[in-house]
């Protein structure tokens, strides 16, 4: 089984969410997608046990071969490429590595290179397995990194996946493949605004989903509102409370310090199973 | 001459448009005659390098002298691969920029004038 946790709005609670249902299932295997600052780690405190570095290809032009005919130029969907007379000008960092320049360059002067992006760290702590990519500074494509974080999803163990905010690239490749997703949102005009974003993401990828409301007893009722005549069930209500917020800032995941909320996210998973069931 | 204005507008009345890779048209104006054609900048939609896109897109034209607002590496990189010459800081009503530079107010620039996605945000 595979839960993504997701929202539109960023700081919502996606990883407290994430991390605590993990640590209340056994066996959870937690995939942290948000590369481009992955924070599990902080919380799961996990033994890393090994690192592979990711790859894309990027096009290099062999100059002797290349007669600037354009046609990688015209096939590239990202402006990666441009040819300015007879010279061939590379934007690696625009570059997706699809690799349709290099299929479609009639004279064979494209070979693809390597270029590193990112790292993925993969480890466990007791029954719970661990992984997370890291993309690297100054590099933009987080999907590559992502894809390889889920080549670790495990058949026989809940997965769970930590997405990045938003509703762009990097969440439509972290998301995609669910069986559920949890949208944790805050009852507040920006949670709801981005809750109502995801909303559309989600019902456009038909991936089923439901609601967590963090911090549910600030803000106001229209994000109850909201998921009723949209009927979108609300799963799980986390209050407002100092004690968590403590926890988090020490780096704590709050089912450690009190095991009662252990049972809530158990229920969440219970409704979860009921819903893909 | 002819010379590439980036501006918000498709005639010679129009505001010059501060971004070159998402700028809205390009107008290109004979400096002689003020005869002019403006072309939509398609690159203005571009998930990204619409600098790129939009370089690529006024080399192709031939052109061979910008004047805009802004320009990031990315363009930079492929306008002076090109041999085009940028005229930066450029901002106004589009003819009167054009006699600007017939006059030699404007400076040629020799990098780009902001960084990447300036013109996105």
């Amino acid at each position: 089984m595979i839960i993504s946790i997701a929202s539109g709005k960023g700081g919502t609670g996606k990883t407290t969410v994430a991390v605590n249902l993990a640590l209340s299932i056994k066996d959870a295997n937690i995939l942290d997608c948000d590369v481009e600052e992955p924070n599990a780690h902080i919380f799961i405190k996990p033994e890393i046990k090994s690192k592979e570095k990711v790859f894309i290809p990027v096009p290099e032009i062999d100059k002797e071969k290349c007669n600037a005919c354009g046609k990688c130029k015209d096939v590239c969907a990202y402006n990666a490429l441009a040819i300015l007379g007879d010279t061939v000008l590379v934007f690696p960092e625009l570059c997706h590595g699809c690799g349709a320049c290099s299929y479609f360059c009639p004279q064979g002067a494209i070979k693809e290179v390597d270029k590193e992006i990112g790292i993925i760290e993969e480890g466990s702590i007791n029954e719970i397995g661990f992984v997370h990519g890291r993309l690297n500074i100054g590099q933009a494509m987080a999907p590559p990194v992502i894809r390889v974080v889920k080549k670790h999803i495990k058949n026989d163990r809940v997965n769970i996946i930590d997405s990045p905010p938003g509703t762009s690239c990097p969440v439509i490749s972290s998301i995609a493949g669910s069986d559920f997703c949890v949208l944790v949102t805050e009852p507040t005009p920006f949670g709801l605004n981005d809750l109502m974003l995801a909303v559309e993401v989600l019902r456009k990828v038909r991936i089923p989903f439901g609601v967590v409301v963090n911090r549910s007893d600030l803000g106001d009722d229209k994000t109850d509102k909201y998921c009723i005549e949209e009927k979108i069930p609300i799963l799980m209500k986390i209050p407002f409370n100092k004690d968590i917020a403590r926890a988090y800032s020490k780096g704590e995941p709050f089912v450690r310090c009190f095991p009662e909320y252990k049972d809530m996210f158990l229920v969440l998973l219970g409704k979860i199973k009921e819903t893909i069931a | 001459m002819k010379v590439c204005v980036t501006s918000q507008g498709a005639d010679l009345n129009a505001q010059v448009d501060p971004r070159f890779g998402r700028c809205r048209y390009f107008i290109l104006v004979d400096t002689d005659t003020l005869e002019f054609e403006s072309l939509d900048n398609l690159a203005i939609s571009a998930s990204g390098g619409a600098g790129i896109q939009a370089g690529q897109f006024i080399a192709d034209k031939g052109v061979k002298i910008v004047l805009t607002g802004n320009v990031g590496p990315n363009a930079f990189s492929v306008l002076s691969a090109a041999g085009i010459e940028v005229f930066t800081g450029v901002n106004g009503i589009v003819n009167e920029v054009v006699e600007k530079y017939k006059n030699g107010e404007y400076n040629s620039s020799d990098g780009p004038s902001v960084d990447s996605h300036f013109g996105s945000k």
